[in-house]
């Protein structure tokens, strides 16, 4: 039976293979590839290949890798592939922040050609134009996005570019003779953890900025942390929760006014492309995650690229080489005055930034302001939709509208029912939906932030809002229900104490069963 | 109201006019624009961003990427001896199989109810990897192995709560860039020599540098010129002698073959696994692994996410989850472990598919034939009138420097010759190491057959000495 197209609920279960750890499937003397064989005449000059290698070094005992044949090991990884829920197969609008949108396909198959998987990066620059043509190229479509002077795509990440814009803000200082006097960094709560966390490990001392009544980063906060001190501000905006914060040139001026760099996290970029820019802003750097805005599949947590970009008065500071154009050939340039040096080996992940290109060439200027529109239309019409149901709430900026996302609250249905946004999780999974809370520390009680984005149509909109509704429904009804879900996922209620426990986590399966041979003994 | 034209575009559904309106009338608003009223006019942005005509038919996008595309020269159709970083190793079908599988390749960050299978692969891909290394503990990959030589540095500093790090200087200067910026200014670095004859450290300046001050000492192995170093456990002893950690830099698809470097002494291991079935894309395949043994001391430490085994509600039924989860910023912000965020995941899981499918036998045999290819490639190129292999007689794994400050040549020169020649010569490393001068690092893998090795010794033999 298909799905009831009045309740909008499917009737969904997940695959559940039971699949076993790949080691209980091995069968020895089995092979999963074959490897090529010595030329005999190799053999013959070189021997086994090992009479150079000190004894203490030759591997005395094969490695203990599972033994599969071929068809064995795929069969294995299509059923734990089945048994993740991928953004191609759900409406993936509750893992809010990280903008799952639609990755088109035609750029995976662009970025697995040959042309680009089978390139190394020290080959000569003449055998490489097309690459460097492309990477030079975004450069240009992103300075026009922010209104900044250069881009890098060095930055393995959102927060690997966050390090390197700290560790620009610090050589920049150090150029001022200041960079031990000014040892804080200021950034607010409702920025990703790694703004707060990539400026420690640069040595800051970390500020944080709470919201104030309205949901914003409070101002009169920021005037009283700052001082000579101050090396900088990293923010998002808007923040995640989707308020976009209008005195935003009013914290950058006050940094600037304290001779500190503004850094711009544009992880929550996707409702604002072409509306509002890091220049007019007022700030120095900023960044764009090309595996979230800028369309790139996720990956599972990667490989991802944070597209750096700077105003034309640092970009001395710009990590090497970057991607330059001399009016016939485009080349590496290794020439930067005061570069940081490297945040990552050679140029960055290549294939997120093909993508990305083909995404932004397949919108063009007017494509982008609407993928930013439609993001923001989604969105309100899903914050419409989910403040109807009962126990939900959107805390801060009551009856304003949002830009790209909002976290909410079940604050309400807790308090009336016990059940939890863990809980919530849990069931909602039982209807093939993702519903995520928030990053630490959960400033919005029983939090859960929804991000639409410009992918998903009305009537999968509707579907998400049937699940939490009909979820938010059992919660008032029967809340043992939800509280002892999932029961239609691949598995049931984890047991966690043990991940925290010493003497039990298990992070590989050698260690699980040298444990679980203790416990027996 | 707006007066633009409307954009149907199919990546967008509701760019269709009549959902829109649907959709703004539920919401209470008659344009879009008005979702936009908390942005002050001072920040709207007025002009009109300068990108290219949009390419929307995704034919005459596909034309125009592959036409740019096409300007490259790949390793497919030149035989490339290029690696120092990055290696051209085969690719097995099943890998790339499963990294492009819609829900690997889409998934992000869900709860294990919903990406069960993500925690059991990545699960897998450390458990394997674990028996590689032989250690218990093994982090989801970070971006790369300059990442995971940074953070085990900084994983020493604050095990040994000491601020001073020795690095052997036959690292890759890449690698030593990034782990520059990374320890700066919390960590100083410090270079250990090592002897120009075996390319090995040089024990006598590792004693003369260490101190109560030195959190650990970091050397490579193979180092990054292929030379293996055969004495890590006077290393490793020297390290913990002076209360210091043993920190080893290691290419996991060596270690069917060489000893790992957990046997003698290293507490802390990393590497990169963009070898382990991930096409070289550039430099963008790359990935890095941390391995340590299962004590608390170390664990704790990991900035990575760690995923453990656990039960469920159910009788065997395993979970998955988080382990330790308090040690990272996404719980603690500034007060966890360095940061964690969206670094190489899918690369993980492709690299347990690579092991799964190798096989302890596989993975004993690769490494036995690419000792055998690179000797043979040394023998041959090292017979050249003009040219030398230093440390000739030193065990190299893979790659090997080749000499040719005594040819006339440049490597820049032999490398234009080859590349007429159909070959990506070695990388020309006379920058990144001066003092040996006109120098090259060859690379050389199970991809490399007798007769591509022919060719490269008889192409330079040819424009060397003919």
């Amino acid at each position: 039976m298909a799905m009831n197209m009045k309740t909008k609920i499917r009737n969904f279960h997940q695959a559940k293979w039971d699949e076993p750890i790949i080691y209980e499937l091995s069968s020895p003397g089995e092979r999963g590839i074959l490897i090529p064989t010595i030329e005999k005449e190799i053999e013959t000059v070189v021997g086994n290949g090992l009479s150079k290698l000190s004894k203490n070094m030759l591997r005395k005992q094969a490695p203990n890798l599972p033994e599969l044949s071929q068809m064995q090991v795929l069969r294995h990884y299509l059923r734990l592939s089945q048994e993740t829920l991928g953004a191609d197969l759900n409406v993936d609008v509750g893992q809010g922040t990280c903008t799952m949108k639609y990755s088109p396909k035609i750029n995976e198959q662009l970025a697995n050609s040959p042309k680009l998987t089978e390139l190394h990066p020290s080959q000569n620059e003449n055998t490489v134009q097309g690459i460097l043509e492309i990477m030079y190229k975004m450069d240009l479509f992103l300075r026009e996005i922010s209104g900044l002077d250069k881009f890098t795509f060095q930055p393995g990440g959102g927060s690997q570019a966050i390090l390197a814009i700290v560790s620009i803000i610090q050589a920049y200082h150090e150029t001022n003779g200041e960079s031990e006097k000014r040892d804080e960094m200021i950034t607010t709560i409702f920025s990703h953890p790694s703004d707060a966390a990539a400026a420690a490990v640069k040595g800051y001392k970390v500020i944080t900025i709470y919201p104030d009544e309205d949901g914003l980063p409070d101002v009169e906060a920021l005037k009283k942390v700052v001082s000579d001190r101050t090396a900088g501000l990293l923010i998002t905006n808007p923040e995640d929760t989707g308020i976009f914060n209008p005195k935003i040139a009013e914290f950058t001026r006050i940094i600037h006014e304290a001779g500190g760099l503004c850094g711009y996290d544009q992880a929550n970029a996707n409702g604002i492309l072409g509306i509002t820019r890091a220049k007019e802003a007022g700030f120095d750097l900023c960044f764009f995650n090309l595996h979230k805005t800028f369309s790139s599949p996720h990956g599972c947590g990667g490989p991802a690229t944070g597209a750096l970009g700077v105003t034309k008065e640092i970009s001395k500071y710009l990590p090497v080489p970057l991607v330059e154009f001399d009016g016939e050939n485009y080349y590496l340039n290794d020439n930067v005055s005061d570069s940081i040096g490297k945040v990552r080996e050679f140029y960055g992940v290549i294939p997120v930034i093909l993508r990305a290109y083909s995404w932004v060439m397949s919108l063009g200027s007017e494509g982008l302001k609407e993928v930013a529109r439609t993001a923001v239309l989604n969105n309100n019409y899903l914050l419409k939709k989910v403040l109807k149901i009962r126990g939900a709430s959107a805390p801060y900026a009551k009856g304003r509208h949002r830009i790209e996302q909002v976290r909410y609250s079940w604050e309400e249905l807790t308090k009336e029912t016990g059940v939890t946004t863990e809980d919530i999780t849990c069931r909602m999974a039982d209807f093939g939906f993702h519903m995520w809370s928030s990053h630490h520390p959960f400033i919005v009680p029983n939090p859960f932030t929804l991000e639409p984005t410009e992918s998903y149509s009305k009537a999968e909109l509707d579907e998400y809002v049937s699940g939490l509704k009909k979820v938010a429904e059992e919660a008032y009804k029967s809340p043992d229900k939800v509280k002892n879900a999932p029961y239609r996922s691949v598995v049931h209620k984890i047991e966690t104490d043990s991940l925290d426990n010493p003497s039990k986590w298990a992070i590989t399966w050698r260690a699980y069963l040298k444990k679980c041979k203790k416990q027996t003994e | 109201m707006s007066k633009k034209k409307n954009i149907v575009h199919p990546y967008i559904p509701n760019s269709v006019p009549e959902v829109k309106a649907k959709m703004l009338k539920e919401i209470g608003v008659k344009d879009i624009d008005e979702l936009y009223e908390d942005i002050p006019k001072n920040l709207r942005f007025k002009g009109k961003m300068n990108l290219p005509e949009p390419l929307s038919s995704e034919c005459a996008l596909k034309q125009h990427v592959e036409k740019i595309l096409s300007k490259n020269k790949t390793c497919q159709e030149y035989i490339s001896f290029l690696g120092g970083g990055c290696w051209q190793h085969y690719v097995p079908a099943v890998c790339d199989e499963i990294n492009r599988r819609s829900e690997f390749l889409t998934a992000y960050a869900g709860e294990p109810y919903e990406d069960y299978g993500r925690f059991q692969a990545l699960f897998e891909y450390a458990s394997m990897m674990g028996e590689l290394l032989d250690m218990d503990v093994v982090n989801v990959p970070t971006y790369d192995w300059a990442q995971a030589a940074s953070t085990s540095i900084r994983m020493a500093a604050r095990i040994t709560d000491r601020t001073e790090i020795l690095i052997s200087n036959t690292i890759s200067p890449d690698r030593l860039s990034v782990i520059r910026n990374y320890c700066k200014p919390v960590i100083e670095v410090n270079l250990v020599e090592c002897c120009p004859e075996t390319g090995r450290v040089n024990l006598d300046d590792l004693k003369d540098k260490i101190s109560s001050k030195t959190a650990g000492i970091y050397f490579e192995n193979p180092s990054y010129l292929g030379c293996i170093e055969n004495r890590g456990e006077d290393i490793s002893d020297i390290a913990h002698k002076w209360g210091a950690l043993s920190i080893v830099g290691a290419d996991p698809i060596s270690l069917g073959i060489i000893v790992p470097p957990s046997n003698y002494g290293a507490d802390i291991v990393c590497g990169d696994i963009q070898a382990l079935g991930i096409h070289m894309q550039y430099g963008g395949g790359l990935a890095g692994f941390i391995a340590t043994r299962d004590e608390e001391r170390f664990v704790m430490e990991y900035p990575s996410r760690l995923f453990g085994i656990t039960p469920t509600s159910v009788e065997g039924e395993y979970g998955f989850g988080d382990v330790a989860y308090e040690r990272t910023s996404f719980a603690e912000r500034e007060k966890g472990k360095e940061f964690v965020g969206t670094a190489t995941a899918l690369w993980g899981i492709t690299a347990g598919v690579y092991l799964a499918l190798l096989g302890p036998q596989g993975i004993q045999e690769l490494g036995k034939l690419i000792m055998q290819r690179s000797q043979y490639a040394m023998e041959k190129i090292s017979e050249i009138k003009g040219i030398k292999i230093p440390s000739l007689q030193t065990a190299h794994f893979k790659e090997f420097v080749v000499d040719f400050n005594n040819t006339g040549k440049t490597v820049k020169q032999v490398n234009k010759a080859l590349l007429k020649q159909g070959i990506f010569g070695g990388k020309d490393i006379s920058n990144e190491f001066p003092e040996l001068r006109n120098s090259a690092l060859y690379c050389i893998t199970e991809i490399h057959t007798k007769e591509d090795i022919d060719k490269l010794v008889q192409a330079l033999d040819e424009y060397l000495n003919k």
